[in-house]
């Protein structure tokens, strides 16, 4: 029974790595600016990951293969260099692995979250509630109007509770989809009238919980028009399955021509 | 009272401390009330001087987590509002080192005991009601300070900072009435002589420990509201 | 002057009645039994909502024959509705983490057996041990209780985030009173975990018998011991949490709960509260918890493995400070759970170091457990087998938490079916290897009699390769981008993957059959099963000595001597290949303990 078990682990092991080695499930393609760096860190921790389940999982089959149910005469015997050497090889081989994951991950974050957004970012702002997100655009005046979760009006579609008597609300422009231009820098703020929510769309590689009480900024670039998922991650209630909205990368024409219609339908 | 003592105290062998045994009781740590052991009611296992430490790092880390979530919720909002303590509570502070002072008398009494020279000293026990007493007295202060809070209007909800002010003096007090539960088990045991003295030195330990907290408390409310 | 430190000469009378020897027990195996069958309980009812939450994933708007009368709102018709799936996956997780992973290799195993192994009578304080299994029963009661009221239970998940653990049933179902039956039930358990913990850390410290050093005690009480010390500063956190959460609840306060909120066109009274407040206490206390679901089945499991090694472990020493590594550093990592959640980004570049440091302790425990297989004399038994297949898991779960350990990584895979493959290999799987290793190897000396061997190698091949077929595509499905706790995927993205959910629904249900040929192996042998000899693994620890099962007072009124180091295998001795610690015979010891 021991030989079939060794047989059985490795058996496992290879066939766990299989799909990883064909790309049968994946990630989207990027469209993003900054997810190369992570793409790759991903990539790497997958080299390293891998080969330490391979390594581990073949070694643990071996022994078990080789040292059960020995015969009468059999010795025992410690592995060459004992723990020391173990102990040793622990603290370099992973310690240095992990160090160099950390450091060279840290650039990756660093990217997106330490970085300020630039000066001619399109503003977008983002409400999460249950169960569905809603964005504003800050119209033509290019400033957003004030909000008063007292106006918040469903039934009136005042989603957002823009201050009716703040004149540079009138032209903000409140939509159900997102739409964004392609190649350009995009200012996002987000927040939540209600609970925790989750900002997550994979192919562009950004994922932002929502923080009630918090207004939160995000930025990135989109490299290339489609229609993409918007989905929530974060368990906000009975509709959070259902919870999303779909982006569009638009060309900048385009998007303009959106954002105008999206305008005579306020 | 006076006793001018000519000569060292007779005392008896047998309850002379063992060398290397925990406390420094006789068989088992048993504390004689009258002189003698009753060696044969005492079934519990061996005393733990551990156990205490153990008690007093969960309470610790309890207190850590009311800090720090009182220290966030300040920092995260802008409504905060001070408001002054009442000043009764700085009294009830003097009740409640006085009767740490009280506790550390009775176990002094009970050394004496050990040592054998019962017939000099005062029981323990008196000292011990007195301590009882401060610990009531203490809680019905605590209760009198809420009192005056509400009369103030100030209430569970009212504000975050007497929100902290309640759960923090309410969950000392809760801890401090299981104090006085112990006092009171302490007393029992001693009257029936089966008193350990390692659970003396628990209880002892756990009662000041309440003080050093209840002095943490007021600082930082005092600090903070 | 007579010598009090001689063994003790008076015996103390043995328990009595029914209610005392059976319900009321003071003793602490009774009580272990007593947390084992609550876990068995309480395992069974999380593997059947597990069933129910697979079933409905791979066949969203098929009836399960029967739900209706769980509850009529939740599934009307037998169709489970979306509040109903995340209710069911809420109590899921919360039995499981609290009720099985806490209580099975910790409090069942190790109120059982941590007494014996360091050579004590009993626990310290009998009373609070007691209070400590009834508590923790209550608590189970209680959080059962939210099955049959009107709302249901809380559906938040077991990390039930504020707000939605705070504001009451206008944010869904069972938010009302589901909420307080949580967090009460969750309070309880923490009390009833500290009592533990009370009990478990002075056994360890000052009830050691003669002989019987620090570094003498075997693997599994070393390992209690060390989760006994983790749980006291864990749970001591998440009761205050709870405390504030239930008064946000009831009260009116504002801990968690931030101004302006509007659920559902209702504007809520709160103001001022930190959402993020109640993730860090809750994740302060929840990243020691899975340490402390996974630690002592790493005792148990190297106590295991060098009995049927026939050898002890390259390294006792280093193993014992590979599990004190792992405790120290599981306080510091925590924010890993908090990357994406809008807390300071350095704060997130901060946790993640020693996240991935602690790699380093789960390796060289791997390493050095793997590593002293070599040379030894490998005896194959269910125990045994469980505690390899113990390694295996934990390497696959591990290997994944490189990912998980990255801030940037994590933008992927938050919140996707990555982690949850994650956390129930180990969790899920490595640690209730250990329980059943654990089982296999001292149900003889629990029960006195032997388990079926055939039986239970039948239940360990259903589960090695069944648990790897539920959980290894989780990882490929949250790398696709699978969002985790939906109760449905309608998205279009996720449309390829849904074959893959109704594999692992079918894997699941397999591997969950086999779980009932161990219950029937357990019970059927407990009443018939081969009477079993007082150590019937050649093993070389306390518990060992002692008649089987043992009488209440563990050494029949003699507290034993120690003379050997715990593993003293491989020698030659009159018992054979090996010495227990209790002979004061003298042996040419092969292996130097280091």
């Amino acid at each position: 029974m021991a030989k079939f078990f060794a047989i059985t682990i490795i058996v496992i092991a290879i066939l766990s790595a299989i799909p990883i080695l064909r790309h049968t499930w994946e990630a989207p393609e990027d469209i993003s600016t900054h997810g190369a760096l992570i793409d790759e860190q991903t990539s790497e921790t997958m080299a390293e990951a891998g080969i330490s389940f391979l390594a581990a999982q073949f070694v643990l089959a071996f022994f078990i293969w080789k040292f059960s149910n020995p015969g009468p005469n059999a010795k025992l015997k410690n592995f060459p260099g004992g723990a020391k050497g173990l102990v040793i090889a622990a603290f370099l081989v992973v310690g240095i692995e992990v160090l160099a994951l950390g450091i060279f991950g840290a650039k990756a974050w660093a990217n997106v979250y330490l970085t300020a957004p630039s000066a001619d970012a399109v503003p977008i702002q983002v409400q999460a509630q249950q169960f569905a997100f809603y964005f504003r655009y800050p119209g033509p005046d290019g400033k957003f109007g004030r909000l008063d979760p007292a106006q918040i009006n469903d039934t009136t579609e005042n989603f957002f509770g823009i201050d009716a008597n703040d004149p540079a609300g009138k032209d903000d422009i409140v939509t159900a989809e997102m739409a964004i231009p392609v190649n350009r820098e995009i200012h996002l703020l987000m927040h939540s009238i209600d609970l925790g929510h989750s900002f997550f769309v994979p192919a562009l590689r950004i994922q932002q919980d929502f923080v009630p009480g918090l207004d939160v900024s995000l930025h990135f670039t989109a490299t290339k028009v489609g229609k993409y998922e918007i989905v929530c991650t974060q368990l906000c209630g009975l509709g959070h399955y259902n919870m999303k909205a779909y982006l569009y990368v638009y060309s900048q024409e385009d998007f303009d021509n959106w954002l105008k219609k999206e305008a005579a339908l306020q | 009272m006076s006793t001018t003592v000519h000569e060292p105290p007779q005392i008896d062998p047998d309850r002379l401390p063992k060398q290397g045994h925990p406390g420094n009781g006789g068989w088992r740590d048993l504390v004689p009330a009258n002189g003698d052991l009753h060696v044969a009611l005492d079934h519990s296992p061996p005393a733990s001087s551990s156990a205490i430490y153990v008690v007093l790092f969960a309470i610790t880390m309890m207190f850590a987590a009311f800090s720090s979530a009182l220290i966030v919720r300040k920092g995260s909002s802008l409504d905060w509002q001070t408001f002054t303590l009442p000043s009764i509570l700085y009294l009830n502070t003097l009740i409640l080192l006085a009767s740490s002072v009280t506790l550390e008398v009775s176990r002094r009494r009970v050394a004496v005991f050990m040592g054998g020279l019962k017939s000099q000293a005062e029981s323990p026990a008196r000292w011990l009601y007195i301590t009882l007493f401060l610990g009531l007295l203490f809680v019905a202060g605590q209760y009198a300070a809420w009192s005056q809070l509400r009369a103030e209007g100030l209430y569970l909800a009212t504000n975050p900072s007497s929100s902290f002010f309640y759960v923090l003096t309410a969950t000392h007090a809760l801890h401090v009435l299981g104090g006085l539960g112990g006092l009171i088990y302490v007393i029992r045991k001693l009257s029936k002589s089966t008193l350990r003295r390692n659970a003396l030195d628990a209880t002892a330990r756990y009662w000041h420990f309440m003080d050093v907290l209840w002095v943490y408390l007021l600082c930082l409310l005092w600090m903070k509201l | 002057m007579h010598d009090m430190s001689a063994p003790a000469v008076h015996h103390h009378a043995p328990p009595t009645g029914f209610i005392r020897k059976h319900v009321f027990s003071l003793d602490h195996k009774v009580i272990g039994k007593q947390y084992y069958g609550l876990a068995l309980i309480a395992a069974y009812v999380g593997m059947g909502l597990s069933w129910m939450m697979r079933i409905h994933l791979a066949w969203t708007d098929a009836p399960i024959p029967g739900l209706q009368l769980l509850s009529k709102t939740g599934a009307p018709g037998g169709v489970m509705t979306p509040e109903y799936y995340l209710q069911l996956m809420t109590m899921h997780g919360t039995i499981m983490v609290f009720f099985v992973l806490t209580t099975a290799p910790f409090a069942a195993f190790g109120n059982f057996f941590l007494p014996i192994q360091v050579g004590a009578e009993d626990m310290p304080f009998p009373h609070f041990n007691m209070m400590s299994f009834w508590v923790t029963f209550t608590a189970f009661i209680v959080l059962m209780a939210s099955f049959f009221v009107s709302d249901g239970p809380t559906l938040g998940g077991w990390t039930q985030y504020a707000p939605l653990n705070a504001v009451g049933a206008v944010a869904g179902p069972g938010q009302g009173t589901g909420v307080i039956l949580w967090m009460t039930s969750i309070a309880l358990f923490c009390v009833g975990q500290l009592l533990g913990s009370l009990n478990f850390i002075p056994t360890t410290l000052d009830l050691r018998a003669k002989g019987m050093s620090l570094m003498r005690l075997p693997l599994s009480a070393w390992a209690w011991f060390i989760t006994s010390c983790m749980g006291l500063t864990a749970f001591a956190v998440l009761m205050p949490a709870c405390i504030l959460a239930i008064l946000d609840h009831v009260a009116g306060t504002s801990f968690f709960v931030a101004s302006n909120l509007v659920i559902n066109g209702q504007p809520i009274a709160h103001s001022g509260g930190s959402t993020l407040l109640w993730q860090h206490l809750f994740w302060f206390f929840g990243h020691p918890e899975v340490y402390i679901a996974i630690v002592p089945g790493i005792g148990i499991v190297s106590h295991i493995l060098i009995t049927n090694m026939r050898k002890p472990i390259l390294s006792h020493r280093t193993l014992i400070y590979s599990m004190g590594a792992l405790a120290v550093l599981s306080y510091m990592v925590y924010g890993h759970h908090m990357f994406v959640s809008g807390m300071n980004p350095y704060s997130s570049l901060a946790f993640s170091f020693p996240t991935l440091v602690i790699t380093i302790p789960s390796t060289i425990i791997v390493l050095i457990a793997t590593f002293s297989l070599y040379g030894s004399k490998l005896r194959i038994n269910s125990a045994s087998l469980f505690a390899l297949g113990f390694i295996s898991m934990f390497v696959s779960g591990g290997v994944s938490g490189f990912f998980l350990a990255q801030p940037s990584i994590d933008i992927m895979l938050h919140a996707t079916y990555f982690v949850v493959g994650h956390f129930h290999l180990v969790m899920g799987v490595a640690a209730m290897f250990g329980i059943f290793a654990g089982t296999y190897f001292w149900f003889p000396k629990m029960t006195g009699r032997m388990m079926n061997e055939t039986l239970g190698k039948i239940h360990f091949w259903l589960s090695f390769v069944g648990a790897y077929c539920i959980f290894m595509p989780f990882h490929y499905l949250g790398m696709a981008g699978n969002v985790r706790r939906y109760s449905s995927f309608p998205d279009d993205f996720l449309q390829p993957l849904i074959p893959v959910h109704r594999f692992i629904t079918v894997a699941a249900l397999i591997t969950g059959a086999a779980q009932l040929i161990f219950l029937y192996n357990l019970i059927h042998s407990r009443f018939w099963g081969k009477p079993a000899p007082d150590n019937p693994w050649e093993a070389t620890s306390l518990e060992w000595s002692t008649p089987t099962p043992p009488p209440f007072d563990n050494f029949g009124g003699e507290l034993p001597v120690v003379y050997h180091d715990p593993y003293q295998y491989g020698v030659q001795s009159s018992a054979g290949d090996y010495v227990m610690q209790t002979s004061p015979e003298q042996v040419k010891t092969e292996h130097e303990e280091k």
